[in-house]
């Protein structure tokens, strides 16, 4: 918030500012327009709202679906298993983000001599963006321990992180490829002449640039694989989703459900309300022409 | 099309052999039905009027239906169509005093959900396996019950809960048991084991898991066990049966909220008890076969 209020009249950041938030109301931003995009949308939600409230089946998902004693219930369980899918996330994340790093520079290896190793680099973001995440888990949830290799870990946490790991490096790797074609060759080139070798300058010159640009994709594709931590409960782990859907068969009501889904947004918006600033100072420095 | 002319063949072959069969009950039955003038065939609210459609889990299993997959079947491992198993000899009895011949039964493939959310059915009731309770009460009705329900244990055989016969020789196994079964219940709420039990959507994924040793043991409803430990595993074993704790639990089809076709239902089961059909059912496809130590509490 303080790069609205600290920045100098003349400076472009409250420019920007001011015509991002006159985007979202869709005028230019006076009293008058925030005054019809409030009674448009409390007129809209009422419609929502009366059209729901009326409808015939109403009364019968008004109890399957908002019972405020079984929200309140449940909701400190659920909570707790929310725990689990925080863990998975956050462990998986750390992984993610070396191991895609790390295809996405094989994969940008220049040369006939590398041919191979960008080949099994393609070949892996191809078929791990491909497989439905939730196919990926069952497979090594079920069939790595099936294996019965001694060593070889049969613990569902253990495999249901493996396969998000492996799914999201491939759409993270990507990421971090278009950040790296995204620096111009003069750059590198300039590193060369100054004496660095090929990899100081990827790792002094090329990453630093690259990395930077991507951060706002790399926060979306974090946000979609905190919600895929649910498809572990596939497998067996009990986090949010299966205790929801624990608390859901035994009183027959979707009520739990809610809670869950509550707490999933809840997780989410801090990181997209980040992304999103990331985006705003991004857009800052490179109109204020600073050196990033 | 071919489907459907596939199914209506084999309805018409069950018909014949089901003719063939015993048709000496028929009387009676005819008589029961015509004293219950509400509950006449004609009278009844149906989803699809002179057919009696009946919900249930695709795939289901021994000892609830069995008789395999006849060709064009749409279910898979077993066909509830087939008369065989627990469950579908129940259903067609049931339907027998309800008045309909065995061709005016359906069988839809419905998920466990589907069985019990809010809203208008396209089944009559469903019939797999579900357990009263009374929070369930609450979003369908139930019928009486028709069968009165044990849990199980079916452990690894080289496990050390393999030889268990008390309720404390579990408190430290890892369990598991099927999302939303009355068998999690009992694990969280009886046995308490220290290690937080592994939760499946199906059986068949509970099963792998016990294949794999991801869990020691799992626990299920007692005739399932017995075909999990004597049919599917080879390295299995059926530790024992559980206690009852509290009331004693039971089986009963789930109907819409409001379907009065469960007073109906309900008359019918009570005179399946009566005149011992139910009981000499359990006996054939249950009793006969499965045999379990009792674990102590």
């Amino acid at each position: 918030m303080d790069h609205e209020q600290g920045a100098r009249p003349t400076d472009p950041a409250v420019a920007a500012a001011g015509s991002r938030r006159s985007r979202i109301l869709g005028g230019s931003g006076d009293t008058r327009s925030v005054a019809i995009a409030v009674t448009s949308t409390l007129v809209f939600l009422g419609a929502v709202v009366a059209v729901t409230v009326t409808s015939p089946g109403w009364p019968a998902v008004r109890d399957a679906f908002f019972d405020g004693a079984i929200f309140s219930d449940t909701f400190p369980e659920i909570a707790e298993a929310f725990l689990l899918n925080i863990r998975i996330f956050l462990i998986a994340e750390a992984f993610i983000l070396v191991f895609a790093l790390f295809i996405a520079v094989l994969r940008s290896l220049p040369g006939p001599v590398f041919f191979p190793i960008r080949a099994i680099a393609i070949g892996y973001t191809d078929v791990f963006r491909g497989i439905p995440t939730i196919l990926v888990i069952y497979i090594l949830g079920f069939g790595a321990p099936a294996l019965q290799l001694s060593g070889v870990p049969i613990s569902p946490l253990f495999w249901g992180v493996v396969a998000l790991v492996l799914v999201y490096s491939a759409y993270v790797a990507e990421v971090y490829r278009a950040g790296i074609e995204s620096v111009h060759p003069s750059q590198e080139a300039a590193a060369r002449s100054l004496g660095l070798s090929r990899s100081q300058s990827l790792r002094f010159v090329v990453l630093p640039q690259a990395v930077r640009r991507v951060v706002p994709p790399l926060l979306n594709d974090f946000i979609g694989l905190q919600k895929d931590s649910a498809l572990v409960a596939l497998i067996g782990p009990v986090e949010a989703f299966r205790q929801s859907q624990i608390e859901e068969s035994a009183s027959f009501n979707f009520t739990p459900y809610l809670a869950t889904a509550l707490l999933f947004v809840l997780a989410t918006i801090p990181l997209a309300r980040f992304t999103d600033w990331l985006i705003a100072r991004d857009r800052r420095r490179q109109l204020a022409g600073r050196v990033t | 099309m071919r489907r459907l002319a596939l199914i209506a063949a084999f309805f018409l072959l069950a018909g014949l052999a089901a003719g063939c069969g015993g048709g000496g009950g028929d009387d009676n039955d005819a008589a029961a039905t015509t004293t219950q003038t509400s509950c006449a065939k004609d009278q009844l609210e149906l989803v699809s009027s002179g057919t009696l459609t009946i919900g249930t889990g695709n795939p289901e299993f021994s000892p609830w239906y069995e008789g395999g997959t006849p060709n064009g079947s749409t279910f898979e491992v077993n066909d509830p169509a087939t008369g065989k198993g627990y469950e579908s000899a129940v259903a067609y009895a049931l339907a027998r005093k309800l008045g309909f011949s065995k061709e005016e039964v359906q069988w839809k493939a419905v998920s466990f959900n589907q069985t019990f959310k809010p809203g208008p059915k396209d089944f009559d009731f469903a019939m797999q396996q579900i357990s009263y309770n009374p929070q369930r009460a609450k979003a369908v009705d139930f019928s009486e019950s028709y069968y009165e329900v044990n849990q199980a244990l079916v452990a690894l055989s080289d496990k050390p809960i393999a030889s268990a016969t008390t309720i404390a020789d579990l408190k430290d196994a890892k369990l598991g048991a099927v999302v939303g079964t009355t068998n999690y219940d009992y694990v969280v709420d009886n046995i308490k084991p220290s290690k937080k039990p592994s939760v499946y959507d199906t059986l068949s994924d509970n099963v792998a898991a016990l294949k794999n040793g991801q869990i020691d043991g799992l626990v299920t409803d007692f005739p399932t066990a017995y075909y999990i430990a004597n049919v599917q595993l080879s390295n299995a074993k059926l530790v024992g049966r559980f206690p009852t704790v509290g009331t004693q639990e039971h089986f009963g089809l789930t109907f819409e909220k409001g379907n009065p076709l469960v007073g109906c239902v309900n008359k019918a089961f009570a005179a399946l008890k009566q005149d011992g059909t139910l009981d000499r059912l359990e006996q054939q496809w249950i009793t006969s076969k499965a045999h379990a130590p009792l674990i102590q509490q």
